[in-house]
């Protein structure tokens, strides 16, 4: 096994998405935990395939929405009710409805903000460098190849089995992706 | 096994119920890659050239007209009592509405499934950007003394005084702020695996570098779509309210004050609906001479451009009874003021400012009922550019109508534009082209990763997609 620790892992090519999503299931019932199907576009029905959880970037959305709309009407009452009074129109100096547009809108902003950054923390980007990148055939996955790559580090990855199981599924090529 | 190798027939659907593929002539991933990606690459064409060079002079002519306006004040506009608010606000309204069509297309159509939009949106978020930027010059300036626009913001100054957020105008700073903040970030979002196939595709170092660098390390891993989609559905979601409250929070600034002819409860839905309206009308203007000058005809299909025709007719049509409804219930609530209003609108000194709005905007559009009118790519650029010249009037109409004459005859009075109204004006075209052209050469101006999810190669359960047809069947039972 000296040579797989020197490989980051095996990689696998696919020509059509039916084939990639029979393989991803053959992987997933092998119990593999650290490997990953990349694909130019979201396939439908890999996340079952892969035996993905529903993502948690809504979590970070909605604390980012909540965080938005008590800034603004805390923001608003302050501003206008305690730090700085000052009587417009006989209106109140403080009311839920005039503050709510500002409020509402940064709902929406930090919400927006939340999905955002909340995505690229969960997929830890920015990334300035991945072992596939390097991988020759690998800038092919923005163009129109299909890849399934099992990490060497992945507790059930054994050199001749997961090369095996990945030769059942039919990819027409398989390959050693080096660390 | 025998029963396996009998050949199932899988009946094809009636005529009726075919669908027109979205990307005509079934290409294949790569070839959507390389036409759109294509466009990036390679010497610069001379027609962008032909094209570029007018636009940022005329943005010189922006920059130069500012200053003048700066350095000079407000005098230099038109506006003059009784019309406090002229060209600027009308600008103001014409460009924010116009950026409403690429958020709308972008989330609005996402939640309700079109995937037609996946061609267009792009483009039409992009156009959104540019749009707001336009727009953002004129609240900005028309202050009058732009150095203290910081005080629009709640930033701790020495006058420990803070803004006042009764006041509706406030409400729009953070519409408007977050509209442009919240759009860029969805068109940033959305490019992300597209920069990745510039990346992967680049020949020199420069270019390696800059996509390298803001596709963010992007590997396609489904691992991170599966993340990626579900943010790119809640920022649809959250663009959705928010693309509708943004022109409604503008036409607050009207309706909150006590002017017949602006005060009025149908302003929100009356101001989106047309912001929708112009926003198409100018996606089509854009798109139809981009389509033929890229040779995209296979990804903006004729059924796009007609879908789209279809969208100005409902907006439009509901703009017209807008107008309509605005004098019924100016008869209705019988109020002298209002009824004046509505009468001096029509028949006024400016009675030609609402029959080009009427005209542009209600009578024209009524042509795309007709298929004729929808398949044929002249009549739609001339009709999407009567669309925002009736839209245009539409804010004049408002604003200028409704200002010039209020409640006193002793102070009536009749607003002209100014050269420098009509030069600044002029000028943001050039802001907005420049950054078009800019955009159409630099970035990938279809949403590539997002086109190949919608062919049917796409599709594992499809046949084109690899499926058999045995596993068709067997995944239906």
């Amino acid at each position: 096994m000296n040579s797989s620790s020197k490989s980051y892992g095996i990689i696998a090519r696919f020509n059509n998405t039916a084939s990639l999503l029979h393989a991803a299931e053959k992987v997933r019932d092998a119990g593999f935990r650290k490997w990953d199907v990349f694909t130019p576009f979201p396939v439908h029905g890999m996340d079952q395939a892969m035996g993905l959880k529903n993502s948690k970037v809504g979590w970070f959305t909605f604390v980012g929405g909540v965080t938005g709309y008590t800034t603004g009407m805390l923001m608003i009452w302050w501003m206008n009710a305690i730090d700085y009074p000052l009587v417009i129109g006989g209106k109140p100096m403080f009311s839920p409805f005039f503050a709510f547009p500002p409020s509402y809108e940064l709902t929406i902003l930090f919400g927006a903000f939340g999905s955002l950054f909340g995505m690229m923390f969960l997929n830890r980007l920015p990334r300035l460098h991945h072992p596939l990148l390097k991988h020759g055939q690998f800038a092919q996955v923005t163009h129109d190849a299909f890849f399934i790559v099992i990490e060497c580090s992945d507790p059930k990855y054994s050199e001749t089995e997961t090369r095996k199981l990945l030769e059942q599924t039919g990819t027409p090529h398989i390959e050693m992706v080096e660390e | 096994m025998a029963a396996n190798v009998t050949p199932i027939t899988v009946p094809e659907p009636p005529r009726e119920l075919r669908r027109i593929p979205l990307v005509s002539n079934y290409h294949s991933f790569g070839w959507i890659s390389d036409r759109v990606a294509g466009l990036t690459e390679g010497k610069t064409p001379v027609w962008w050239w032909i094209l570029f060079v007018p636009s940022v002079s005329l943005l010189g002519l922006l920059l130069f007209m500012l200053s003048y306006q700066i350095s000079t004040g407000v005098g230099v506009w038109g506006n003059m009592h009784p019309v406090m608010w002229g060209w600027d606000i009308i600008n103001f309204v014409w460009w924010i509405g116009i950026g409403h069509a690429g958020t709308l297309i972008s989330a609005i159509l996402f939640l309700l499934r079109q995937k037609w939009r996946t061609a267009v949106n792009r483009a039409a978020e992009a156009m959104t950007i540019f749009a707001v930027m336009c727009a953002g010059i004129y609240p900005a300036l028309h202050v009058g003394r732009m150095w203290y626009d910081w005080w629009l913001f709640p930033i701790p100054n020495t006058y420990t005084m803070w803004p006042q957020f009764r006041s509706p105008l406030m409400w729009d700073v953070f519409a408007v702020s977050t509209y442009f903040t919240v759009s860029l970030l969805f068109w940033y979002m959305g490019l992300i695996p597209d920069l990745a196939v510039l990346r992967d595709r680049s020949k020199t170092k420069v270019r390696q570098f800059m996509y390298g660098l803001f596709s963010l390390g992007w590997t396609g891993s489904n691992r991170h779509w599966s993340n990626y989609e579900k943010a790119y559905l809640l920022l649809a979601g959250l663009s959705t309210p928010l693309v509708l409250s943004v022109h409604s929070i503008v036409s607050l600034d009207f309706a909150v004050s006590q002017l017949p002819g602006w005060h009025t409860t149908i302003f929100p839905p009356y101001f989106v609906a047309g912001a929708i309206f112009s926003g198409f009308g100018m996606v089509l203007t854009l798109l139809i001479p981009i389509r033929s000058i890229f040779k995209l005809q296979d990804l903006i299909t004729m059924r796009h451009i007609d879908i789209m025709c279809k969208v100005t007719l409902a907006t439009g049509t509901i703009v017209g009874y807008a107008y309509a409804m605005e004098f019924f219930i100016a008869w209705y609530s019988g109020n002298p003021s209002e009824r004046f209003h509505f009468i001096n609108r029509a028949l006024g000194p400016y009675w030609w400012g609402w029959m080009l709005m009427v005209g542009c905007n209600v009578v024209v559009p009524q042509l795309f009922w007709f298929k004729w009118f929808r398949q044929n790519l002249v009549a739609v650029f001339i009709l999407s550019i009567v669309v925002n010249v009736g839209m245009w009037f539409e804010r004049f109409v408002i604003i200028v109508i409704g200002l010039h004459r209020d409640f006193l005859p002793s102070s009536w009075g009749y607003f002209s534009p100014s050269i420098v109204d009509m030069l600044t004006y002029l000028g943001t075209f050039g802001l907005f082209f420049t950054m078009f052209l800019l955009f159409l050469r630099f970035l990938p101006m279809i949403a590539i990763s997002e086109v190949k999810g919608v062919i049917p190669q796409a599709d594992p359960h499809h046949p084109m997609g690899g499926a058999k047809v045995h596993d068709v069947i067997h995944e239906k039972e």
